[in-house]
Formats: structure tokens, sequence, C-alpha cells
């Protein structure tokens, strides 16, 4: 692994860059081919998303010790030799909602592996949860970005609040010589653009550079995403999905790039696949925003230049937003859910009448849920007013409903259990009881960067120093 | 002469959460075809297509870069991924949800799809197992 003397460095032509991870659960497979096989300097992680950020606060509720992907030293210890050997740089926002618990356990992990010289970044700030009331007082009003109501209708039921941080805070741990650096909440592509920085000598106000940098940031941040997986073309032709190359980009010092993914792997890079991505999770493609730029996707230009290869150019950007992005979490209630499957004849109807006969049933035991959802999985779970009427050979019913308790919605799926006997006949498949589950609100607001950045910190310090 | 065809069997589609938002990002085979999605798929459609699903607006961006379609549907995941009582909650096949619509094209829109209309642009490079062109057919 690099030594610690990457303050002082002359910026190269272009930086290897893979990606190792697109969510918490993904394989650590993808990582390891891309540490082996994708001659790249630096391997990036994203494992957070809104959802995600709620599962990790539902942990660090239960355990004040969680909170950070509990597959963090999984990854670790597979990656953490391969990455010595090989000079490669690891950079994670596994830390979710504890980047301090999830340093010290990668620490641990480069202890165990007697690697105590592997010097490990940690960026903090981003978590806004202690700070709420002060930053309210300050003047933050927090409106919801979408509805634009006030922040009071869910404040006393907010159990974490974030803010997006952008790729300055991992610059400077790459700066201070960090091998691994751990976050909280960065923005997804931002883990992606510090290395671009930091290799290639860009500057913040270079706004076409950093745009070009969010753009492969994104592009990578969901693994096999870009490289076959999900891809809704000729999805059947797509080679060894089982092993999909995660995709590994050649950034140049001009902004433009070079997307493949390690030889030998599975999955396609074409501009087809490549272009899906693209507009994953966009709203305006004009003004894709990230805390550094906001980025114009409609100036992107893509093109197949070699197999598995594509080439990005083109990418246009603009100074940056003046607010950063900030996600809060309330809780909003509990989920029970019941399940039973039925086969034909009627298989529909009796699916509907057995959830005819669990609200009643429900509701003789006493049972009020907040809201009811019934899907008949098989018809219309995915589809819904769209789904053509079909006579199917098996359909599983599926009743989620609401409870202001975690009480009520344990309760919830009991009632249905007696119809196992007691219901519409030719009971069977997939089935039984689910939750009960918190179920939490995410809402989406701005916040001024005076209000965050300030608190930004960054740690430097080896693994065998005391934590 | 114009004929109906489905957007499965032309268009390629895929889908993604916000918050309570859900975009849905349809990409045309075709410049012609890309014209075609412009003037057939409006976002009063897609509101209608996607019935029940969306309780808010649906905001429409061109992206001709990729010749594609960004539709915005908001209040679309039932207060969003942590808080759904779907068993889709993040909206992942409100991409092939939208593929189920059906369009009106001229014949000169359909020009250059191809006999089985389904195959996407193909790559210039990689592999050809099977076929001429390097694909075996939707299985």
């Amino acid at each position: 692994m690099a030594t610690s003397d990457a303050s002082t460095h002359d910026p190269v032509t272009s930086v290897r860059i893979g990606a190792g991870q697109g969510f918490y659960g993904d394989t650590a497979d993808g990582a390891v081919d891309v540490a082996r096989h994708g001659d790249v300097r630096y391997i990036c992680f994203d494992a957070l998303a809104e959802l995600t950020m709620a599962i990790l606060q539902k942990d660090r509720m239960r355990n004040p010790e969680g909170g950070y992907t509990r597959d963090l030293p999984v990854f670790m210890r597979r990656l953490l030799p391969l990455a010595r050997e090989s000079g490669i740089r690891l950079i994670t926002n596994a830390g979710g909602m504890n980047p301090l618990g999830a340093a010290a356990a990668v620490r641990a992990v480069a202890r165990e592996l007697g690697m105590g010289d592997l010097r490990v970044g940690v960026v903090t700030g981003d978590d806004l949860t202690s700070r709420l009331d002060e930053l309210t007082a300050a003047g933050a009003a927090l409106r919801n970005a979408d509805t634009g109501e006030a922040f009071e209708t869910v404040r006393s039921r907010v159990v974490f609040a974030v803010a997006y941080l952008g790729a300055a805070p991992i610059v400077e741990a790459l700066a201070r010589g960090a091998d691994v650096v751990v976050t909280g909440r960065v923005a997804d592509a931002s883990l992606f653009v510090a290395p671009m920085v930091h290799e290639l000598g860009w500057t913040f106000d270079d706004y076409d550079r950093i745009a070009a940098g969010v753009v492969l940031g994104h592009l990578m941040e969901c693994s096999g995403q870009a490289t076959g997986g999900n891809y809704s073309g000729d999805w059947w032709n797509v080679p060894d999905l089982d092993r999909v190359g995660y995709p590994v980009c050649e950034m140049r010092a001009d902004g433009s790039a070079l997307l493949t993914k390690p030889a030998g792997t599975g999955g396609r890079v074409t501009v087809d696949t490549v272009k899906e991505q693209l507009l994953y999770e966009v709203l305006d493609p004009r003004s894709y925003l990230n805390p550094d730029v906001v980025a114009d996707f409609t100036s992107v230009r893509l093109d197949d230049v070699a197999p598995d290869t594509v080439l990005v150019s083109g990418v246009r950007g603009a100074p940056r937003p003046q607010t950063l992005k900030l996600i809060a979490g309330y809780l909003d209630g509990w989920m029970g859910t019941a399940m039973l499957g039925y086969s034909w004849p009627d298989a529909e109807a009796k699916a509907r009448r057995a959830a005819e006969l669990i609200d009643r049933l429900a509701h003789r035991a006493g049972l009020e849920p907040l809201e009811t959802l019934v899907e008949v999985v098989g018809i219309d779970s995915l589809h819904g007013d769209a789904a053509p009427p079909q006579d199917a050979n098996e359909v599983t019913l599926r009743v989620a409903a609401r409870f202001a308790t975690e009480e009520e919605a344990a309760r919830f799926p009991r009632v249905a259990m007696p119809l196992a006997l007691n219901g519409p006949p030719f009971i069977g498949g997939a089935g039984g009881p689910g939750g009960p589950r918190a179920l939490l609100g995410v809402w989406p607001a701005a916040i001024a960067r005076e209000l965050v950045e300030p608190g930004v910190t960054v740690d430097v310090r080896p693994a065998g120093a005391a934590s | 002469m114009s004929a109906r065809v489905r957007l499965a069997d032309i268009a390629q589609a895929r889908s993604g959460d916000k918050g309570d938002l859900a975009n849905v990002a349809l990409f045309a085979p075709t410049d012609a075809m890309y014209e075609a999605f412009r003037r057939e798929v409006t976002r009063d459609r897609v509101r209608q297509h996607f019935g029940r699903f969306v309780k808010g607006e649906v905001d429409r961006y061109e992206v001709p870069n990729v010749r594609a379609l960004n539709f915005v549907l908001h209040q679309a995941l039932d207060g969003g991924a942590a808080r759904s009582l779907r068993s889709d909650p993040l909206g992942k096949s409100y991409g092939s949800l939208l593929l189920r619509m059906e369009i009106d094209v001229d014949e000169g829109e359909l020009a250059g799809m191809g006999k089985d209309l389904g195959a996407p642009s193909g790559p210039k490079f990689g592999p050809a197992p099977h076929g001429a062109d390097g694909r075996s057919p939707r299985p």
C-alpha cells in the first residue's frame, strides 16, 4: 500500500478507480475482482441509500456501538491484504450513522491482519441528529423539499438527520496519507470524485471536471447496474451475471474517462448498459445536484470505443448549490404483514375474499390499522392499475397494515392464521407472517453550508494506535 | 400508415427512488423513435398509466444525448422506501410498468428497428454467440 507520503505529490495524467460496492448487502466478490484484475489505485464503496440510513439508525437505536454496516469487517478482511499488495486505497461511506465506530472496526481488522501501520481516516460532521434544536434556532427552516410542509409536523418523531457532504474531507484524508477512508453520509458520487481531485490536481472551481467526476461516480456507485445488471435491453444475452464485473474507470486530467470492467468478468459495458445507469435516480437531468457542483447530464457524450469500454466525455458543470441536502428520518408507525398463497381455480378471487376475512378478523381482535394495503402478488402488486386481467395459476395474498404500536403490528399477522383451515380452498405456496417492522418516513430538506461545514472533521491515524 | 407498438418491444427503461419521488427513464432506440416518444409519451398519459400508484404530479425531462425521456413521479412511493407498505417500496418495477404502454407510430418511425422490433441498438464490439447480429431472440 502507498506509504504515507501522499501529501506532496505531482498530479498525474490519469487515475484508475474501481467500484467495490453498490449497496448494503452487496457481495465483496466484485471488489475482489476489481482489486485483482482492475489495475486500479482506488476502490470506492457506496454502502448507503435513504433506506439504508433508516436501517442503520434503527441499529444504532438498539445498540449505540452499531449504526455502521455490519459487513464492513467482512469487506475489509478480504480487501485489505489485496489492497496492501497492490497499493490500492479504499474509500467507503459504510460508516453510515456511526463512522467512528466503523473506523474502529476497520482498525481492529487491520490489527488482526498484522497491519498496525495501516492509516485509517474518518470523516465526521454529517450527523446532525443531536444538533437539530441548535440548527433550527440558528434559522434552519428544514421545510420538506418536495411538499413544502413545515418541519414542526414531524420534529417530535425525528430519529436522525444527516447532511450530504462533498468530496473535500476525503481529499483531505487522502492528502494526509490515509490508506482507508471511512465516512458517513458523503454523497455517493463524491466518494469517487475525491481521488480524482487528489490525483489529477483538479480544483473545486473547475466545474466541468468536477461534474465529469460526479457523472463517473454516479455511473459507478451502483456497482453492477452499470455493467449489465438490471439491464432492460436484451438482458438474456448478457453473460455471466453471477460474476458481473464491477465498474472501473480511467479518469483523465481533462475530464474525459473510459468506463470498463475487470478482464475475465461477466456482464457487459456498452452505451446501452451505461445510459440506463446515467439516469438512475435522477430528477432534472440538466441540473443534477451534488454538494460540490451542479452537473448537466444532458451534456454527457457516451461512445462505444472498444470491447466493454465506453468513453464518457463532454460533461459540463455549474457552480455548486448554495445549500446542502439534508434528510431526516421520522417514526411513522409499525408494519405487520400477513401472506397466504392460493391456487387455481379462481386463485385471485380466493385471495381477495381472504383479504376481506382478514379485515374482519383484525377488527374483531381489536386491531384498527391506520391504513391497510392489499396486494395480490402475481396479479397487481408491481403494475397496479395497468396490470391486465388474468386467470392466474397461483397467487400470493399480501396484506400489509400500519399501526401506531409495535404490539399491534406483531399481533396482526396472527389473526390471519386460522384461514389455513377456515378460509377459501386450496391454500399453499409462499406465505407466512411478516414484521413487526418500524416504519421511518424520510424528510428531504436543504440546509445552509455554514451550519454544517464548520463541524466536519477529518481524523487520520494508524490502526495500531490507541483509538 | 400507422402502427401500434408496445414500448417493451422497442425501448429500454430504468426506475429508481428519491424519498417519495420515483424516476422512470425511457430510452428510444433511434432518433425517429425518440421524436415519436416525445409526441406520444406525454406526462398526462404517464400520470394516467400509473393510476393509483402516483398521488402527485408527473414531470417530464428531455435527455436527447441518450434519446431518453425522464419522468419524475411525485408522491409515488407510498411515503418513501422505509415507510412504504408496498412489496416494491423502491419503485424498481416502475420501469417495466411504463414499458406496458402502447403508442401509435408511423412507418417512417419504425425504420431501422429490425425485423423483431425488439433488438435495441447493439454494441459495435464483443462476442457474437448467437446469430448473425450477435444476439439471440427474446426467450
